[in-house]
């Protein structure tokens, strides 16, 4: 594999970590993490959307949009693009595998308004990435959310069983542990690549 | 006090999208880093809520039930194409420090949840309002969380220097501060006895915010149809 490549997923993945230093997919992020169980399937679902969302924008941009100066309707091609392949990706689950579509079947539609996803296809395009980058991009974003939401999950886990203040209880314990996470992958921010 | 200023009274302070509704927090806890890029933030999203709103409720007779979501995307990327283009003309800097957050207004659940859950029942004036009325709350909460991550992490109050009597807390403006921030915000109202979305036990569907709540609830009912 190209060294350039796995540059992009480390990058993506620990150092810019697409909720802990980005802020994206905060809703699902917080949301959805209170078993490890569900996170994980929320998690390959993302990686499964991101995955073909990523390199679809990335083929639309740099053979449509590019070509004809259109990259102001960037925003607006890219919602539509994703809303429906995530529509489409339901359906075609649905019909041929319902194992898988039992596993992620619910966690689709709440990606649709993921900003993630949207956010990795507008980032891509900034950055100047081809398709093959965009696409690890989207793999390795998709990976960092995952990492990101599995760990809070198993705090969560944790916490669940601890006495904490009152007014701390639900959210805002919830955030607390997301700042330390925050912390500790700032730590990734001195690797030097 | 009459429907209008209700609706202002409302988005401000009963049902303020940031603080108790709890919605589009990722702009919430992204840009939050200086009390100028939050009003910046803010003032953006206000002016597209505003005419989303609108626009939306001018059509509610038109747009088809069945298509009505990706008809509402469609005129809020429209707007927020051209707020994008807008700030890139007028205020390159501020566009320059929110950088990808304009684009992704679109995706910003209070938009897509007010025009769900408001707009598109009622007359065009009462929209509109309660597009003031919300995006003055958004604005305000983004604007005072910043001030005070910008005055712990910085020392700076709107890019002003401020005699130091401490050192400034850096990790106030890099990403952690965001989530404690926002941890001691909704610590201190649950201690108020204040509810907000975040006392709401939330799982699955129901974990997301009211644009994506109500693609879960269209997939319910077709399950339960099918």
């Amino acid at each position: 594999m190209n060294p350039s490549f796995i540059m992009i997923i480390i990058t993506t993945a620990l150092i810019n970590n697409v909720v802990l230093s980005q802020f994206l997919g905060i809703c699902s992020f917080l949301g959805v993490s209170r078993q490890i169980k569900t996170s994980a399937s929320l998690g390959g679902a993302v990686i499964f959307v991101m995955t073909i969302s990523s390199a679809v924008t990335s083929l639309l941009h740099t053979y449509i949009l590019a070509p004809l100066h259109l990259d102001y309707l960037n925003t607006i091609v890219f919602i539509l693009v994703i809303a429906t392949l995530v529509q489409m990706v339901e359906m075609f689950l649905k019909k041929t595998s319902p194992a898988i579509y039992q596993a992620l079947g619910i966690y689709l539609p709440l990606i649709t308004t993921n900003c993630a996803v949207l956010g990795v296809a507008l980032t891509n395009v900034q950055n100047g990435y081809g398709i093959a980058e965009s696409i690890t991009a989207g793999i390795g974003t998709a990976i960092g959310y995952t990492i990101a939401i599995v760990l809070l999950a198993g705090i969560r886990e944790r916490i669940d069983e601890e006495s904490i203040p009152a007014p701390f209880r639900g959210a805002p314990v919830v955030l607390l542990s997301a700042a330390l996470m925050a912390i500790a992958f700032m730590g990734f921010g001195n690797l030097s690549l | 006090m009459n429907q209008y200023t209700e609706r202002i009274f409302n988005g401000i302070i009963k049902e303020n999208p940031a603080i108790i509704l709890m919605l589009g927090m990722c702009p919430t806890l992204a840009v939050t880093t200086s009390a100028i890029n939050g009003l910046g933030m803010g003032l953006s999203t206000l002016v597209v809520l505003i005419f989303s709103n609108l626009i939306i409720s001018m059509m509610r007779n038109i747009i088809p039930d069945q298509v009505r979501l990706p008809a509402y995307i469609v005129i809020v990327a429209s707007l927020v194409t051209v707020v994008d283009l807008g700030m890139q003309a007028y205020v390159p800097d501020l566009y320059r420090s929110l950088g990808i957050y304009i684009p992704l207004i679109v995706v910003n659940c209070i938009i897509l949840g007010r025009a769900e859950a408001y707009a598109n029942k009622v007359t065009p004036d009462l929209a509109v309002m309660d597009g003031v009325g919300m995006g003055f709350g958004f604005t305000i909460a983004l604007t005072v969380i910043g001030l005070v991550r910008e005055f712990l992490g910085a020392s700076t109050v709107f890019g002003m220097a401020l005699p130091q009597f401490c050192k400034p807390i850096s990790i106030f403006v890099k990403a952690p501060g965001a989530f404690l921030v926002m941890a001691i915000l909704v610590a201190v109202l649950n201690a108020c006895n204040i509810k907000t979305a975040a006392n709401k036990k939330v799982e699955g569907c129901d974990g997301c915010c009211t644009s994506c709540a109500k693609f879960c609830e269209d997939k319910t009912k077709e399950d339960t149809e099918a």
